[in-house]
């Protein structure tokens, strides 16, 4: 047998039926459903009399446009609730588990299916969501669907793909102090470019991806749509069975063992072939901090806003262009000292315990510059009554975060947590589009510990230098 | 699926890199429960900007999009399809597409054209000096039973399509049932992996 990569394998083992060349029928172990992008997707088996082949491989969340305020009050918005009903009523029909804003389990989808156990190696996974790439980080192969799709996956429990190329984006070295997986993503981005992994899966390797932690490499895979890749993925490993040993949803018992076995053997082969390699020195990696419209447009936070007249092509020199007259900066300016009114720590890149960790490692005993709004908004419930077990949340209050529940939140401003025009947002989310946080605020992506730096000088820092002043 | 053989069309140049779907079609409308009633919100927060391209007169009644690379970037909402088609778009040509919203395009008979950069930009210069001042109509025809993309005044150029959803796509079928076509085979995968 030829050797293969790690994709090839998943690719392989979930092959149904080779529809045309390279066009295969694949059967899909999980669905997450969200409120957003199912309704017409549910619609549609209603219209055309179909049924969910497989409810009990689906699961269903609230998380896009659920309000992140008090939960023991209606939801107010009634556009919101209509949508929030509309998921209620159709995972009722046709039998689906939901996790609704009542129940413990509540979060954005990528956070909850991984700390319910229910991500696992090997599986293929789809959603609703371009950030389904998350999940890749077990060794799964995970990718984003847009209704057309769900609904086909409702029905069949199958998904008709034509099979991505292969990117290895290698990480050597060891990651310096400060430097975060956010941080090693973004440089990836700003090194291949948004487009640079179309077409493609991503398999992270090297020491440096394997010395992440799992929330680390959900970070990195949740990032690789992003680069424009269908999905990204890392080769389990101990850190992954650790992570998944007595979750929820994790086998038991010789279940367990015979599962670890058969994920032990979810690896690229020596002498597989990749289409593409990019190799990226971790060591060299600083903190990272947009300066655009979209997550290629970075750079150190040591460095300057770019001059678009120094780019190569006439189409980039016009976007960067544009994408400054929208930010309001002017180049050269260095990125550090850019005054900041908004702090959103949050999201499915980065609203984990261990995000949550990190920030208020930073953040403990100080206080948001006099300006800023700072908000933090857990990834998922479990996740704020374990930070809440912690003392996290007494440490983000006292230092004057808005502590709130699970949601989406301001990564994509469809509840009230939104910019206002022209205001400009520390952001731990993944997307700095325009009007992507409110119409006419400014995005700056960056890592948790940057963004609770921020808020606290009330300015863009580089959190390795900020942290030695503190203490000195 | 409205069956795509071969169409003519007035186009209209939106030369951009890297259009994501959040521009496409903001969140504030991604809250309804339908697929129809997004073709007004096309755009929403560019169409309030002056020099927007698609606010020029002259591009009314467009049927075929040419614009930058890495078009549809982003977020998977097919929304942004559903509000193209709903403005009137049947076909799309660009030297590349993100991969989430070329499959969302396929299933909604929109065409997604992949053509070389140079080639793209002939296009896009011949369809913005026409729209200029709306002096007159540049037409482009899509034809993907050919797999070709031509206009009146010489241009052609063959195109690359996956052949399975240009057969879908081709036919206007269903995807639910061509797949369910395969249900012997579904259910022996499940037989096999229970
Ligand atoms: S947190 Fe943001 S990126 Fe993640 S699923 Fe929600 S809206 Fe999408």
């Amino acid at each position: 047998m030829t050797a293969r990569t790690l994709f090839d394998r998943i690719w392989d083992a979930h092959v149904v039926q080779e529809l045309a060349d390279d066009v295969a029928l694949l059967y899909v172990d999980l669905h997450l459903v969200h409120e957003v992008t199912s309704p017409q997707a549910f619609a549609g088996l209603r219209a055309a009399g179909r049924s969910v082949r497989r409810p009990e491989l689906t699961l269903a969340t609230v998380d896009h446009n659920v309000p992140t305020g008090d939960r023991s009050l209606p939801v107010d918005d009634p556009v919101a609730a209509r949508q929030l009903d509309a998921l209620g009523a159709n995972a009722r029909e046709f039998g689906i588990e939901l996790f609704d804003l009542a129940s413990p389990n509540q979060g954005i989808v990528h956070v909850i299916a991984p700390e319910l156990g229910a991500t696992q190696p090997g599986m293929l996974i789809v959603c609703g969501d371009s950030h389904t790439s998350t999940h890749g980080a077990f060794g799964a192969f995970a990718l984003g669907l847009g209704t057309s799709e769900v609904e086909h996956v409702l029905a069949t429990q199958c998904l008709v793909l034509a099979k991505p190329r292969n990117l290895e984006a290698h990480f050597t070295g060891v990651r310096a102090t400060g430097v975060s997986a956010k941080d090693l993503i973004l440089a990836l981005i700003g090194r291949i470019g948004t487009a640079g992994a179309v077409g493609h899966v991503i398999e992270y390797t090297g020491d440096a991806i394997r010395a992440l932690t799992m929330e680390e490499r959900m970070t990195v895979c949740n990032m690789s749509i992003e680069a424009g890749a269908r999905a990204g993925m890392i080769a389990p490993d101990e850190t992954t069975f650790d992570y998944l040993s007595g979750r929820p949803r994790a086998p038991v018992g010789g279940a367990w063992d015979r599962a670890v076995e058969r994920w032990r053997a979810l690896r690229t082969d020596p002498g597989a072939r990749y289409d593409t390699r990019v190799t990226l020195d971790a060591s060299s990696v600083a903190p990272q901090v947009t300066w655009g419209t979209h997550p290629g447009m970075v750079v150190d936070i040591t460095g300057r806003v770019p001059n678009p007249a120094d780019l190569p092509t006439d189409h980039e020199r016009r976007a960067a262009a544009r994408a400054l007259e929208y930010m309001g900066l002017t180049p050269g300016t260095p990125l550090e000292g850019i005054p900041i009114d908004r702090v959103f720590v949050g999201s499915c890149t980065n609203a984990r315990i261990e995000d949550l960790r990190a920030a208020a490692s930073v953040v403990r005993g100080l206080h948001v510059a006099p300006r800023v709004r700072a908000m933090v908004v857990p990834g998922s419930q479990r996740v704020k009554r374990e930070a809440e077990r912690e003392g996290l949340d007494r440490v983000f209050r006292e230092a004057g975060f808005e502590w709130r529940n699970a949601g989406c939140s301001m990564c994509l401003g469809m509840n009230a947590d939104v910019l206002g025009v022209g205001e400009r947002c520390a952001a731990t989310s993944n997307r700095n589009f325009e009007g992507r946080q409110g119409r006419g605020g400014r995005t700056h992506l960056m890592s948790p510990t940057m963004a609770a730096a921020a808020a606290i000088a009330g300015q863009l820092v580089d959190v390795r230098a900020w942290r030695r002043a503190e203490v000195a | 699926m409205e069956p795509f053989v071969r169409h003519r069309g007035k186009a209209a140049a939106l030369p951009r890199q890297d259009v994501d779907t959040d521009q496409i079609i903001p969140k504030q409308f991604l809250r309804g429960l339908e697929r129809t009633g997004l073709g007004a919100s096309l755009f929403f927060d560019w169409r309030a900007q002056p020099g927007f391209e698609l606010n020029d007169p002259a591009t009314e009644g467009a049927s075929i999009l040419i614009t930058g690379p890495n078009f549809g970037c982003g977020s998977s909402r097919e929304h942004a399809v559903w509000a193209l088609a709903e403005y009137g778009f049947r076909a799309i040509i660009a030297p590349s597409f993100a991969d989430i919203f070329f499959a969302n395009c396929c299933r909604n008979g929109v065409v997604p054209v992949q053509l070389g950069p140079a080639l793209v930009d002939t296009l896009m210069q011949r369809a913005q000096r026409a729209t200029v001042g709306g002096a007159r109509r540049y037409e482009v025809v899509v034809d993907l039973a050919e797999q070709s993309v031509s206009d009146e005044s010489g241009f052609v150029a063959p195109f690359a399509f996956d052949p399975y959803r240009r057969e879908l796509l081709l036919r206007g079928l269903d995807e639910i049932d061509r797949t369910l076509l395969e249900e012997p085979r579904i259910a022996e995968y499940e037989r096999l992996h229970q």
